[in-house]
């Protein structure tokens, strides 16, 4: 019965999601830096962080035009509205450099660099 | 106008490709281009509202609220995508095909049809709020270049609709014989790359932090953020720095999905044996 189907399957989900809600605690403090974003241009452009930490990253928007915080090699993408502060996890990173942009406004650039 | 036609390009031909994908699973069945047109029209509705309302939802949830938005929607696409499979699994090809041959609507076929414009709203939805975003700061700034980039925003959109159309085009010309395996297997492939998406969206917002470890880096091969990786990742799931948590979640996706045809597949029913996931 279609019923069924969708009550199982429905069930299924559900179970995936519980499992994977209930994940352990994590084991390391993150690493925090913010950047602001103003006239067009991230202050400060770069930043450091340690490798093999988690990094919380916080970028606060204080042009009147929203942004989108991009980077491919963070694997990290959020809209950053007007006036707002955005925080990102980056997961732990090998020693590197990592750009980062304004996908909005590509000139926006910055670099993350681990030593 | 050539950066914003690039940007507005990059977020609508994902969308492109997976409305292609739908016209192209459903076709023969009729009523689905009104069913899919509503898709659009719901998302891009849906879109200028989350982009509206993008302040407020980014403070939601501790400043996770995008994320969290983001991760939902995904997740019910996810369901919509598996439920539209273990459907044509149920009532196999021969109602699909009594449904191309009596041109008509049947209320079954409805239901699948709407699971599909749900997807649909969903994909334009997050692609689409992006874009409004962006056009609305492109128009609020500095006032000169404005039309231009506005000019470069539409064609961008026109591009992303040829995609769509090539897409189309391409599966359809794949024989009939095979064309029930092969959109099963698109539809869960989408799926669990929509469940990965998921996963990393709840990554990023600091809400899932087991197994977030790189497993492989694949980006020398294809950066995930190129145009064909970028196709990959809409059609795949590909992602050139995997974590533990995706790999895990988009073979869980699969996996389920596969469990639930087989198990839901039309019993008792002589049926040309066909190559995949049901088989």
């Amino acid at each position: 019965m279609i019923r069924n189907a969708r009550a199982t399957f429905g069930l299924a989900v559900l179970a995936s999601l519980y499992v994977m809600h209930a994940a352990p605690v994590r084991a390391d403090e993150p690493v925090a830096i913010t950047i602001t974003i103003k006239d067009r241009q991230f202050e400060p452009a770069e930043v450091h962080a340690p490798a093999g930490k988690p990094i919380a990253l916080s970028v606060k928007n204080l042009d009147s035009i929203a942004a989108e915080f991009e980077s491919e090699a963070l694997h990290v993408e959020k809209v950053v509205p007007p006036g707002r502060e955005a925080v990102v996890r980056v997961r732990p990173l090998e020693p590197g450099r990592y750009n980062f942009f304004d996908d909005f406004h590509r000139a926006t650039q910055g670099v993350l660099i681990v030593p | 106008m050539l950066p914003s036609l690039i940007i507005v390009f990059r977020e609508v031909f994902e969308a492109g490709l997976i409305i292609g994908i739908v016209m192209a699973v459903t076709a023969g069945v009729a009523g689905r281009r009104l069913w899919v047109a509503g898709g659009v029209a719901a998302g891009v509705l849906g879109a200028c509202i989350v982009a509206l309302f993008a302040g407020g939802l980014s403070q939601l949830f501790h400043g996770s609220g995008q994320e969290l938005f983001n991760a939902s929607i995904l997740g019910f696409a996810v369901v919509m995508l598996g439920w539209h499979n273990v459907w044509m699994a149920r009532h196999g090809r021969e109602l699909a095909a009594e449904l191309r041959a009596a041109g008509q609507a049947v209320v079954e076929g409805s239901k699948s049809l709407a699971a599909l414009a749900i997807v649909v709203a969903i994909a334009v939805l997050r692609e689409g709020s992006e874009v409004v975003l962006f056009l609305y700061g492109v128009a609020a700034a500095e006032g000169g270049a404005s039309g231009s980039m506005l000019v470069g925003g539409v064609i961008g959109l026109a591009l992303g609709a040829l995609v769509c159309f090539l897409t189309y085009l391409g599966l359809v010309t794949i024989p009939t014989r095979y064309l029930f395996a092969v959109t099963s297997t698109l539809i869960a492939l989408l799926a669990a790359g929509m469940a990965a998406q998921a996963i990393a969206f709840l990554q990023q917002a600091d809400i899932l932090t087991a197994l977030d470890q790189t497993v492989w880096d694949t980006s020398w091969i294809l950066r995930d953020g190129s145009f064909l990786g970028r196709a990959l990742h809409t059609l795949i799931g590909y992602v050139d720095q995997p974590t533990a948590m995706q790999l895990i979640v988009y073979a869980a996706t699969l996996a389920i999905i596969a469990l639930l045809m087989k198990v839901f597949a039309v019993p008792h029913q002589e049926r040309p044996r066909a190559p995949g996931l049901a088989g």
